[in-house]
């Protein structure tokens, strides 16, 4: 473990300057390095694929949980409203990657963050940022459905009220906007004051995007979103996704290929906590530049 | 031998043991209970009393307590031999005894006479017999066996009124005089002490104890007055032996004609008697009345120790799970919090007794109440105390069960909140501990069934015999935390033990010890159901 570590800290010069960095900078540090030429290929194959402004930017990204290395070296650009899939066998560290992008990976005892991720240019691991700042702009919805026991209202205006947001009229407000975001407004409209775990487990989930929708986030996080649903409810969430990147940027993590060909605009492959590919989703599932890549999406894997 | 196997394999045996263990620990709990509920509640029931007519013609009244057969007397003619019968015969003034065996042998005629009248007395316990004279002061109004009972039963109720007004005057008015008085002769000391007295001052605080003098005069003048209106008819009464003896009407307590009574009036008197128990106060030394100011300081107590115990036990377990850092030293905390939970409770006293009544309670009185030294005021055991001490005592079963209740929220409930851009604080605040509710209110039921039980850390921080005064009374400022209070636990083994008549004073051991059970249960009851009502919101449909 020491020995991989040196080498990764010799190979790998980390990037530690705060603040804004360029993208072609990380293209730049990437060429540096010989053994990733395929990746740097695939990154910018990408972004002139997709030609729209980043909006999360990876550099260099090492995890551990204690000894254990979970990330490798990760480096990716996430474009703006555009939904991004990671898909990859379980333990690929696809999650973990997930839960980088809001740090609520800070709260795990032993867990260690290297590189540096960039949102808006900025920097989100720099001592000064604010992690519970940074959760209201980038939303979360987790693959075990979470609604609070509370009422239907009261859960999609946990998130205002954490802000100080108090007129009950203002908060009706976001709660009918956020609902309707969600798609879930004329389901629940009658019931906004009974318990949410009344609701059906779609229906759930549903208001779980709504209120983290409520609190106006740039960046919806979804881990595994659909894995607990049926189909008919995941249509509607995978239908939902295409409206809701119009307004933000989604990076969904999904263990269903299918799905992530049906809703991803791009698609990152991992493996062992590397990243394998990433591309566009039609040329990850069509013509897939690595063997490993090809190997999975095609079902042959192992 | 493969049936044997096959049969151990099988686990048959395993199944048995384990409901055999079952079924043993309810029926033994089912028998402490019914033999408890049989013994308390057959105290209410007014018993028949019975006449005992004896081969040397002497005769004994009384209710059959017991009968016990004696084997000495089993032979080849009585193959069952025969009993003796343990009779309640009361007229302890007459007899010097309340209780008498007698051997069925002996007997020679039974008889159930209608007209014989038992009567509780407010001192020497039960009268068994018939009234022969009615007096009024020193006029006899009525004589004879035949006296209608119209004649002086109405001079009882009377006489039920009296004592209330004099109870009233003695504990209420009295003592709000005895408490001004008290708050002015203080006032003048202190101002004495510091020597800032004016002499205009010192002649109002003068005046005013003087006046407080004259209305203690007064009170104390009708109270004889009513006093000798409540000896000014007294009827003489007549044991079956043919004893007679004079009584004030007023220092009865009720009077019945068991014999003549029936089925439903004996039950309008079962009732009656129950709650005179639960709502009166307690006589002759607790063995007669009733337990009021026990029940009242039992559940003040526990509620009192409650309103400490909760907070005290979730901010400590919050702070150890949620804050701390998990490590050696938690760990050690955490196996010290568990053991401190079977410490012996009256290790629990001795320290109360030592840190809260003489090091805090001194301390409180050299400070704020120095001017009634060296008449303690805190510095000694009372109500306070007593509930600190159990506190201390039953604060690592709310610990315990509030880590539990911690451990038992999915992390997804925390993360979600977290990812709404709520710190940690907050969502401990809003979601954490509303959902760890459950797991709080069973450390608090646990807490609470241990404490009510919990009588030899009591004995030593503020438990007494008989409390002049209860915890809350109309007296500013209303709460008295400082004052010794009565407790059912104790009281049991009081009367049970303590009790110069133990055989009288048996049947008010089994109402106790009911009532406590009862209480527990109560308290037990409403806590239970808070922690349904809160499950029930907290626990939904998982999808």
């Amino acid at each position: 473990m020491e020995i991989e570590q040196n080498f990764l800290e010799q190979s790998m010069p980390l990037v530690k300057t705060p603040g804004a960095k360029p993208l072609r900078l990380v293209v730049e540090t990437r060429q540096t390095d010989p053994m990733k030429k395929t990746f740097v290929e695939s990154q910018m194959a990408q972004h002139s694929l997709t030609d729209g402004p980043a909006k999360i930017v990876i550099q260099d990204m090492n995890f551990y949980y204690g000894t254990v290395q979970a990330l490798k070296c990760v480096n990716m650009t996430v474009p703006a409203n555009k939904v991004t899939a990671f898909i990859g066998p379980s333990g690929c560290g696809k999650s973990t990657l997930l839960r980088c992008l809001n740090r609520l990976n800070d709260l795990v005892d032993g867990a260690r963050v290297e590189g540096t991720i960039l949102l808006d240019e900025e920097n989100i691991y720099r001592p000064e940022v604010d992690a519970t700042d940074l959760r209201t702009r980038v939303g979360m919805v987790f693959q075990k459905i979470n609604p609070f026991p509370k009422t239907v209202w009261q859960n999609v205006a946990y998130g205002p009220q954490l802000q100080k947001i108090r007129k009950r009229a203002i908060l009706d407000e976001i709660v009918e906007t956020s609902l309707q975001g969600a798609g879930l407004w004329d389901e629940v409209k009658d019931r906004l004051h009974t318990s949410a775990l009344g609701l059906s487990g779609g229906q759930q989930q549903r208001l779980c995007i709504a209120r983290a929708l409520a609190v106006n986030p740039e960046v919806l996080l979804m881990d595994e979103p659909c894995s607990a649903l049926d189909p008919i409810s995941t249509g509607r969430i995978e239908e939902l996704l295409h409206t809701l990147k119009e307004r933000l940027t989604v990076v969904i993590v999904t263990h269903n290929m299918q799905q992530a060909a049906r809703v991803s605009d791009l698609t990152g492959f991992f493996l062992l906590g590397e990243l394998i590919e990433f591309d566009g989703t039609k040329k990850i599932f069509t013509n897939p530049g690595d063997s490993r890549t090809e190997d999975y999406v095609t079902g042959r894997f192992g | 031998m493969k049936f044997l196997q096959r049969f151990f394999a099988s686990g048959t045996l395993f199944i048995w043991l384990a409901g055999g263990a079952l079924a043993c620990s309810l029926l033994l709990i089912g028998g402490l209970l019914t033999i408890i509920f049989i013994n308390g509640m057959g105290y209410f029931w007014p018993k028949d009393l019975v006449q005992l007519t004896l081969k040397d013609d002497t005769r004994v009244l009384g209710e059959i307590v017991d009968t016990q057969r004696i084997p000495e007397t089993v032979s080849a003619d009585f193959p069952d031999g025969h009993s003796r019968i343990q009779l309640k015969v009361g007229n302890r003034d007459v007899y010097g005894l309340d209780f008498r065996w007698v051997d069925e042998a002996d007997i020679a005629q039974r008889t159930w006479p209608q007209d014989v009248i038992a009567f509780e007395r407010r001192e020497w316990g039960n009268f068994y017999g018939w009234v022969t004279e009615v007096w009024d002061g020193e006029t006899r109004l009525a004589q004879g066996r035949e006296i209608e009972w119209d004649v002086w039963y109405p001079f009882l109720e009377q006489a039920e009124a009296l004592h209330r007004d004099i109870h009233h005057i003695e504990r209420d008015v009295i003592g709000a005089i005895n408490a001004d008085m008290e708050r002015a002769r203080l006032n003048l000391k202190v101002l004495e002490s510091k020597g800032e007295i004016s002499q205009d001052s010192a002649d109002i605080l003068q005046r005013e104890i003087q006046q407080r003098e004259a209305a203690y005069q007064e009170q104390i003048e009708r109270l004889v007055g009513l006093y000798e209106r409540l000896n000014r008819y007294r009827i003489t009464l007549v044991d079956v032996t043919g004893e007679e003896r004079i009584f004030p009407v007023g220092g009865l307590v009720k009077a019945w004609r068991p014999n003549a009574m029936t089925v439903w009036d004996k039950t309008l008197m079962y009732v009656e008697n129950f709650w005179n128990v639960l709502t009166d106060e307690p006589r002759e030394a607790n063995t007669e009345g009733g337990i009021f100011p026990a029940i009242f300081g039992t559940v003040m107590m526990v509620l009192v120790m409650s309103v400490v115990v909760v907070p005290f036990g979730v901010l400590a377990a919050v702070y150890l799970k949620e804050y701390a850092k998990q490590g050696l030293l938690t760990r050690m905390i955490r196996i010290a919090v568990n053991n401190l939970a079977g410490v012996p409770s009256i290790v629990f006293g001795v320290f109360g007794l030592g840190f809260f009544v003489y090091a805090v309670g001194g301390t409180i009185d050299q400070l704020l109440f120095s001017a009634s030294l060296p008449n303690p005021t805190f510095g000694t055991g009372g109500m306070l105390w007593a509930s600190l001490t159990l506190a201390l005592m039953t604060v690592p079963v709310v610990i315990v069960a509030t880590e539990e209740g911690l451990s038992a929220v999915p992390r997804e409930y925390r993360e979600g909140s977290l990812g709404l851009g709520a710190t940690k604080f907050e969502s401990l605040i809003r979601v954490v501990l509303p959902c760890a509710m459950p797991g709080i209110l069973t450390g608090l039921i646990l807490a609470v069934s241990r404490a009510t039980g919990e009588v030899a850390p009591l004995m030593l921080t503020g438990v007494v015999k008989l409390a002049p005064a209860l915890p809350v009374d109309n007296q500013f400022p209303f709460l008295h935390l400082d004052r010794k209070f009565m407790h059912l636990g104790f009281h049991i083994y009081d009367v049970g033990f303590q009790s110069p008549n133990v055989e009288a004073a048996k049947p008010m051991v089994y109402v106790t010890t009911l009532v406590l059970v009862l209480v527990v249960l109560l308290l037990n009851m409403t806590a239970i159901a808070l922690r349904t009502r809160m499950r029930k919101r907290y626990a939904g449909a998982s999808v």
